[in-house]
């Protein structure tokens, strides 16, 4: 990027709540569901009828304000955003507008380096989701009304992120809140979590900000890098040419990996907000406050600490462990059956990880139970078998969560500790090997390594690594 | 602050209305009217009294997050002016 000039990024992130039941009806907010079956009278937009509101929603949105640093607002009401479109049958938008239940709030981000910023939360209002349209179709659109009124909480930051780096951070940080609280799942792709961005460029040391553009439809963590990144250069390019930026709003494209103008004939925005009669307003009193609070689970920065203080993790698995709230539940149940801590870091964030990543799974669908991992864990800590045969262990235990012990007793892989066995085994390589002793005794240190592997190749690499290694050292310096 | 006949246009715009040249002109008049009328609010003083955006009072009516049973999706799409088997049909929004 041009050195002259800066970036100026906020971000609009909806979540969907994870409720049973709409915002302002009963209906469910299952997903798959045969189109227009979560319907009722209310979300259908029928004369006559009242919206009421559900508690829960009220509940979740309190728990990211707590999260995310905010001001509890006692009061907040209801707006009507007013706009046609045809997956809205009501023709406006149950939102919050002028008093949204939280205000204030900031989140840190931390990056590679380990410093750390703060970036503000403007406000977090709840609203409700439009339908879907499918627009495939020759000749007309289809509109399914299913998600017509499922909660969303919209997260709207200030204007503080000055580079995509600082973006992704802020939003990966936003989707572990809402996993961690289990208020949203946080999944992109399937648009339970949807991120916009306002954006917009200044020269060095200017204190207005320039004229913004809105983008929207990025639905991975990459693309709302690569959009940013997009955006960026093409609104220094226009600068650069003297052109003037348009406030509008852009649409990525993911597959031509740009953006274009979104195609809409609506003009300047004219909601014509007015307040929700239909909605009494709600008032949060301390008491529910603190009630509320009392159901805040711990948050991964805590969580981080506490793995760092209470089971001696490096900061670096830490990190990597409470990344996903699954991830750090299943790693605590693995230690539920294991004391030696760094090893089950090890495996959790190595081979437990990368099969997850190989299969494309989430860990709650992995096959082998926190308990089987522990118990492989103990097999290596009492010196049953070594971590190189563990590895080998690991993909039957896969098939159907197998437990590590049957595995072993059904390959014959019990480490030998035998020493009498392994003493028997060295000193037959030592005979055969008369050329490489000597060069030993000359000094020559690499040759020892030579020595280990003959011996691990003799036994299938079921010798105590440790035990050949005494042996094999006291019987060679021995020689000298 | 008159209603002028732009501002009809464009709320109609919005409406998604399509008004004649009559109609706008009567409709201008006719938004004046109401205005004016509403207008005589404007004579109390107002200096001490909190905004009210609800005409009841009350506030907190919740449901608690328990599913209801939904009607059926042939019902649903009864009223519709246009409708397939599963869904609702409009005029094409978007051209691919
Ligand atoms: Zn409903």
């Amino acid at each position: 990027m041009n050195s002259k000039y800066e970036v100026v990024i906020g971000l609009e992130v909806h979540a969907q709540l994870l409720t049973e039941t709409k915002a302002f009806c009963g209906c469910s907010t299952k997903f798959g569901n045969p189109p227009n079956s979560n319907v009722c009278p209310v979300c259908l937009g029928q004369p006559g009828v009242l919206p009421v509101l559900n508690k829960k929603v009220i509940e979740y949105t309190m728990l990211m304000g707590f999260a995310t640093n905010c001001k509890i607002k006692e009061r907040s009401v209801f707006a009507r955003k007013n706009y046609f479109y045809p997956d809205m049958p009501k023709g406006y938008q149950i939102t919050q507008y002028e008093e949204p239940i939280c205000e204030h709030g900031y989140i840190d981000i931390e990056f590679k380096d380990g410093s750390k910023k703060r970036l503000g939360i403007t406000r977090i209002h709840i609203e409700e989701d439009a339908g879907k349209s499918i627009h495939d179709q020759a000749y007309e659109t289809l509109v399914d009304v299913n998600r017509c009124g499922v909660p969303l909480m919209e997260i709207v930051s200030e204007p503080d992120m000055r580079s995509p780096e600082e973006a992704v951070l802020y939003l990966t940080k936003i989707k572990q809140f809402v996993q961690y609280l289990g208020i949203c799942d946080g999944n992109m792709e399937e648009g339970s979590l949807r991120c916009d961005a306002n954006i917009s460029i200044r020269l060095k040391g200017e204190t207005k900000l320039g004229t913004k553009t809105e983008i929207k439809n990025m639905n991975s963590f990459k693309n709302v890098e690569k959009a940013l990144q997009y955006e960026i250069e093409r609104q220094i390019d226009l600068i650069e040419d003297g052109v003037k930026i348009v406030q509008e709003t852009l649409l990525w494209d993911a597959d031509l990996n740009m953006s274009a103008p979104m195609r809409s004939k609506e003009e300047a925005h004219d909601y014509r907000y007015f307040p929700e009669p239909d909605l009494m307003p709600v008032i949060v009193s301390e008491s529910w406050k603190a009630e509320a609070k009392k159901k805040m689970p711990e948050l991964p920065d805590l969580r981080r600490e506490r793995f760092i203080t209470e089971f001696s993790l490096p900061k670096y698995d830490a990190d990597i462990l409470t990344q996903s709230k699954p991830v750090a539940d299943y790693f605590e149940e693995v230690i539920k059956y294991t004391k030696e801590y760094k090893t089950a870091s090890n495996w959790v964030m190595g081979d437990v990880l990368k099969t997850l990543n190989e299969l494309k799974i989430d860990i709650t669908e992995f096959s082998i139970s926190a308990e089987n991992l522990g118990k492989l864990i103990n097999l290596i800590g009492n010196g049953t078998i070594s971590g190189k045969i563990a590895k080998e262990v690991f993909p039957d235990m896969l098939e159907g969560n197998k437990d590590p012990e049957i595995v072993i007793k059904e390959k014959n892989l019990v480490q030998i500790s035998d020493t009498s066995a392994i003493e028997k085994i060295i000193d037959e390589i030592l005979k055969a090997n008369e050329k490489e002793v000597n060069e030993y005794l000359e000094g020559k240190e690499k040759v020892f390594g030579f020595f280990v592997g003959k011996t691990m190749r003799e036994t299938k690499g079921k010798a105590n690594p440790k035990i050949v290694n005494d042996i094999l050292r006291s019987k060679l310096d021995g020689l000298k | 602050m008159a209603v002028t006949r732009k501002d009809v246009e464009h709320i109609a715009q919005l409406a998604k209305l399509s008004l004649e040249e009559n109609e706008v002109e009567s409709l201008t008049d006719q938004m004046n009217d109401i205005l004016g009328y509403v207008e005589k609010l404007n004579e109390l003083d107002t200096e001490n009294i909190e905004p009210l955006s609800h005409p009841v009072e009350g506030n907190n009516v919740f449901r608690e997050d328990v599913p209801i049973k939904s009607i059926a999706s042939s019902e649903a799409l009864k009223n519709a002016p246009s409708a397939s088997e599963e869904f609702f049909l409009v005029p094409k929004v978007i051209n691919n």
